[in-house]
């Protein structure tokens, strides 16, 4: 396929490893954290941890927009549909997000409420113009790409004046997440968690820019290397990344400059000035209650804003205390470290928001990645120059081959890092 | 039914049927005259054989030796008509190759329709004529049948459910479970095909794509293939869930692993963007005319060959083999070099794919 299968390049691929192994160097570890769903997701569903040698490691971010949805949100939403019957759309992922109670936007539809999946904010507008008996909300989620969308559909439904039609609005802003996880405690201060720099977002980037990055560059001295979402694209930022601590250098690097300009977009950041203003505070699945972190529906289109319209009241609910996510979405637990794990939570029953999406750290392990969890398992490519046979297990290799990891588990210990 | 009409049949109702402009009504649902003249007129002459033209409530069949295979399948696509076909033949199809998985020869086919009142005959007529031209086309007949109809909103224009019977010859074992680390994976053809056919004619997704749906009897690619290698331990026809589901159901029934490459599993062009710009994996996506063979090792060269020498298999590939694995994980080596797991479905990729 063009254009897609030139990013998806076995060959190519193989030499970006070898040149990441080879200028990693042996005497240090390298720790990244790709901020967005996507990337986590292309790293789980083409196998990349196998390309990297054993001292490069990435950790998974707060960017996957239905993981991050907090339970009240969805409280919120289920509200809508059930208590006060209107015809509520929203995007697949988000209709399995856990809610209080065990309740989930699916199981509302199981139990009468109209809910409807649709591909675009445009859909819901359609439904509402189709249907003007009905009350029609869109439950609007997702960072920067999702929000010029909302704003279109907003600006249309008020110019035709579509009395049906309104917008629960979640979008959310990816600078502050980075932030919020940069001023984290474990992050600034205790150091337990070392994060040597960013894959920085793909489609937010085209909206957004590049610029916005380059505080967290300047002020935590951490580099960012904005990324597509293909696997030579991750490939070519971690070695940019690589390279970059390598040399001191803490920059704004732009890999995925076929799509990303430093401005962004000008015209959908006005739409969406035009349409939204700052929420105050926001409440984050895992991040807490983040300062200026969301966006809210200017009081221009408040007929639209499905809050105001309902005078709805926003209540926080805890998490499931067993559950993870929170720790997760912050890069200080891996999925593994959580006891709910593949027992009480799974894709088919997830307890915590970030087992729903294959964008969640949680589900793509579960459904790429679990057979790294087994001591026995080898994998990848022996293209490690560096390091001892042991670090950097071949296809069919040994599987216990612990002298040169360190803690006898094959490919899986590759990506531990020693306390 | 055959050439000879049944007794006291053809002037038993005054009008006939309004085939173009009619629409079904609960009253051919009753049980009573209406309903015998919708079986008559519409059933009866499409599917027309002896047995049905009978219309006993019950056909009784002559059947050869062997053990008996009996499928059902019910059938609730949407729309009922798409790219490369429509639900009749999709009923037809999708339970003659069920039988046919089981290494059966299929006999004849049962077929069950909840109608909703309101459809329009004619439609009803199209889906009915193109049910009969399948049946033929794979020479077994639809012997018997039920007909319900629903009020206005309480179904969604025509359910089919088909039931299959069929013999399977001495010495043919296929069995799920019977999959052995070191066994071959192989696949009849390209993934995916029918999936995308029915979402790039779904309502709110409208897409322009050549892709047709797959739909398609496998039965005699089966005999030929068991023909030529009768060795073959599973055979299954990835339709819900796709490739990825059938291999992981065929993995926990046989207690094995199996590790595919990713290289290997031919997708069409079209299906392949179709998939990537709408967030799917073709891995997931719905066959109703493709196979999965597991056979032995040294029998691959040869199940491979035959499948390619049949029109039905010309792009069939080998795509892995069966491992010895406690946990039965399906793995799979990617374009990349990497590793994953290709796990079971979850959720609801497409609602109402068959």
């Amino acid at each position: 396929m063009k254009y897609v299968d030139e990013f998806r390049d076995g060959e190519l691929a193989r030499s970006l490893a070898l040149a990441i192994a080879r200028a990693a160097d042996p005497a240090r570890h390298y720790q990244f954290m790709e901020f967005c769903g996507g990337h986590t997701h292309a790293i789980s569903r083409h196998g990349l941890a196998d390309l990297l040698p054993a001292n490069v490691r990435m950790v998974h971010g707060p960017g996957c927009p239905v993981c991050v949805l907090p339970i009240g949100r969805i409280d919120l939403a289920i509200e809508l549909a059930l208590e006060r019957g209107v015809t509520l759309c929203s995007y697949g992922d988000t209709l399995r997000v856990p809610a209080s109670g065990g309740r989930s936007l699916l199981k509302a539809k199981a139990e009468g409420a109209d809910i409807r999946m649709v591909y675009s904010a445009a859909d819901a507008l359609r439904i509402a113009r189709e249907s003007p008996a009905r009350e029609v909300v869109f439950l609007a989620i997702g960072f920067e790409t999702t929000t010029p969308p909302t704003a279109l559909v907003l600006r249309a439904a008020r110019a035709a004046g579509i009395a049906n039609f309104s917008v629960l609005c979640n979008h959310v802003l990816t600078p502050a997440a980075i932030a919020s996880i940069l001023e984290s405690p474990e992050v600034r201060a205790l150091g337990t968690v070392r994060l040597d720099g960013f894959v920085g977002p793909a489609h937010v980037s085209s909206v957004i820019g590049t610029e916005p990055y380059e505080f967290f560059a300047q002020e935590y001295r951490k580099p960012v290397v904005v990324a597509g979402f293909e696997p030579l694209d991750v490939l070519q930022a971690i070695l940019m990344l690589v390279r970059q601590v390598n040399e001191g250098r803490a920059e704004v690097e732009n890999q995925f400059s076929r799509v990303v300009s430093r401005d962004g977009n000008r015209k959908a950041q006005a739409l969406v000035a035009e349409v939204f203003e700052l929420r105050r505070e926001f409440e984050w699945r895992g991040l807490g209650t983040v300062p200026y972190s969301a966006l809210a529906i200017r009081s221009e289109y408040a007929a639209f804003d499905a809050e105001r319209r309902y005078d709805l009241g926003y209540r926080a609910v805890a998490d499931n205390k067993a559950c993870e996510c929170g720790a997760i979405l912050r890069g200080l637990k891996r999925p593994t470290e959580c006891k709910l794990f593949g027992t009480a939570c799974t894709p088919e029953t997830p307890m915590g928001s970030c087992m729903v999406s294959s964008e969640g750290a949680c589900a793509a392990h579960y459904s790429y990645g679990r057979f790294r969890d087994r001591r026995d398992v080898a994998g990848g490519l022996d293209l490690d120059p560096h390091v001892g046979a042991g670090a950097s297990a071949g296809l069919g290799a040994e599987p216990d081959a612990g002298a040169g990891a360190g803690d006898g588990g094959g490919a899986l210990r590759r990506i531990e890092v020693p306390a | 039914m055959s050439a000879q009409p049944g007794p006291a049949r053809a002037r038993a109702y005054a009008r006939p049927l309004d085939l173009k402009r009619g629409r079904v009504e609960l009253a051919h649902g009753a049980g009573g005259r209406a309903t015998a003249q919708l079986v008559e007129e519409l059933f009866v002459r499409a599917f027309d054989n002896p047995w049905l033209g009978r219309l006993n409530d019950a056909a009784a069949l002559p059947m050869p030796a062997g053990r008996l295979v009996v499928a059902t399948d019910s059938h609730v696509v949407s729309p009922l008509f798409f790219p490369g076909g429509d639900i009749g033949a999709l009923a037809v199809h999708g339970t003659i190759n069920d039988v046919a998985m089981a290494g059966a020869r299929p006999l004849y086919l049962a077929a069950g329709f909840i109608l909703e009142e309101g459809y329009p005959l004619a439609d009803l007529k199209r889906i009915v004529a193109s049910m009969a031209a399948a049946a033929r086309a794979a020479e077994v007949p639809i012997v018997t049948g039920d007909t319900k109809v629903v009020e206005h909103g309480k179904g969604d224009g025509v359910y089919v459910t088909t039931t299959g019977v069929g013999v399977v010859p001495a010495g043919i074992e296929l069995d799920g479970a019977a999959a052995r680390p070191g066994d071959a994976i192989l696949l009849s053809g390209t993934i995916g095909d029918h999936g995308v056919a029915i979402m790039s004619s779904r309502e709110n997704l409208e897409f322009e794509t050549g892709i047709l749906s797959d739909s398609a009897p496998l039965h005699r690619l089966v005999a030929a293939l068991l023909g030529a290698c009768p060795r073959i331990r599973v055979l299954r026809d990835p339709t819900r869930g796709g490739l990825a589901t059938t291999l992981n159901e065929i993995a926990r029934q046989s207690r094995v692993g199996m590790l595919l490459e990713e290289r290997a599993i031919p997708v069409a062009a079209g299906v392949a963007a179709a998939c990537e710009f709408l967030g799917l994996d073709p891995l997931y996506v719905a066959n109703e005319g493709k196979l999965i063979a597991i056979a032995p090792a040294q029998d691959a060269a040869l199940v491979l060959a035959t499948l390619r020498g049949h029109a039905q298999g010309r792009q069939a590939a080998l795509i892995g083999h069966v491992t010895d694995d406690p946990d039965h994980f399906v793995q799979m080596t990617t374009t990349l070099g990497g590793r994953r797991v290709v796990d079971w479905l979850t959720g609801d990729q497409l609602p109402r794919i068959c």
